[in-house]
């Protein structure tokens, strides 16, 4: 990606953020939404954020791999279960990929 | 407008000691979340954003999950819109945080409305955390004061551990020690919370198969916003 597209990719995502903030904050506060759309909405980002954990951990561009971050992940996943800091969970996983790219 | 607060007595002021808790809790919190933000500007960099991209997207975009999202699939090589688009959905919840706060944040002390300015200041610091701290108090002072101050501390540390962060991956070698596993890390280390119900742990699994399913055949970052199908596990109560 161009450097000038990720300029425009961060103001435009800035803008949006901001937009869906305000729209929510400002201009629909206090209203509910039908149950349902609420119910979906709570689930974005389970979904989300493990397909997230699952790309980065697997995928290099559009090929499917194995590799150090796995043993990275495993350990994150450690760490989150023992409720460790999330400093802690991001500096292990960095620190097992390191080593077993170091050693392999 | 429809106010689920407006029935809640405006409590009297609270205790000084109440005051201070909350104010320590939401500063820890600040300083918490500036850890965070160190992590954020290292990926950032490493996936390839100058350390002035990473400071100004902190800075204005000032939602951590959707900022690493976009910075993941960009460094995955990903298209401009395909890391929008789940940045973008991931912000979708903040639109949902804005109906919760908006009663308990836009009025002050003595029940007047605030300027249209100010909730629209307010509005930028409309976040989980924020959220969270001031959902979780009841009196409404209280849930006024957590909110501005988590914001105020959030703000403060989440710009300036990018900024750190995002200096310190610019003279590092980043691959070598092992900064690409600092995105999965991350996004695993959010994910707890939306765990607690059944339907989240349905909605986590089917993104994650469904992401590295469809990897090999559509474009980098697309999988991701497909993997949003999961939320239809919503659609029953």
């Amino acid at each position: 990606m161009s450097n000038t597209t990720l300029w425009w990719l961060i103001a435009v995502l800035s803008i949006t953020a901001y937009g869906l903030k305000a729209f929510g904050f400002v201009l629909a506060g206090g209203r509910r939404m039908p149950a349902v759309v609420e119910r979906c909405l709570a689930l974005i980002p389970a979904a989300l954020l493990a397909a997230l954990v699952a790309k980065d951990t697997f995928t290099v561009a559009q090929d499917v791999v194995v590799d150090a971050r796995l043993a990275g992940v495993v350990v994150a996943g450690a760490a989150v279960w023992r409720r460790a800091p999330f400093i802690a969970v991001v500096a292990l996983a960095m620190a097992a990929t390191a080593v077993v790219r170091a050693v392999a | 407008m429809i106010d689920d607060d407006s029935a809640q007595p405006e409590s009297t002021a609270p205790e000084a000691a109440d005051r201070r808790r909350v104010v320590s809790a939401s500063v820890t919190l600040g300083v918490a979340v500036g850890v965070t933000a160190l992590s954020f500007g290292l990926a950032a960099v490493s996936a390839g954003a100058s350390v002035w991209q990473a400071c100004v997207l902190s800075f204005f975009t000032f939602t951590g999950a959707s900022q690493f999202s976009a910075m993941s699939v960009v460094g995955a090589g990903g298209s401009a819109v395909a890391a929008f688009g789940g940045a973008a959905l991931l912000a979708v919840r903040n639109f949902v945080y804005g109906l919760a706060l908006a009663g308990r944040v836009s009025v002050d002390d003595d029940g007047r409305r605030l300027s249209l300015g100010r909730r629209l200041i307010a509005a930028h610091f409309v976040i989980d955390e924020t959220t969270a701290m001031t959902t979780t108090q009841l009196n409404p002072r209280l849930a006024r004061t957590a909110f501005w101050v988590t914001a105020l501390s959030l703000f403060i540390t989440w710009n300036l551990g990018t900024l750190v962060g995002a200096l310190a991956g610019s003279v590092l070698d980043t691959q070598a020690l092992g900064f690409d596993a600092a995105f999965p890390a991350a996004f695993l280390a959010m994910l707890p919370p939306h765990l607690r119900t059944r339907q989240g742990r349905f909605a986590a699994l089917t993104g994650a198969v469904v992401c590295v399913a469809l990897t090999p055949f559509v474009p980098v970052g697309v999988a991701i916003l497909v993997a949003v199908v999961g939320v239809l596990f919503g659609v029953r109560p």
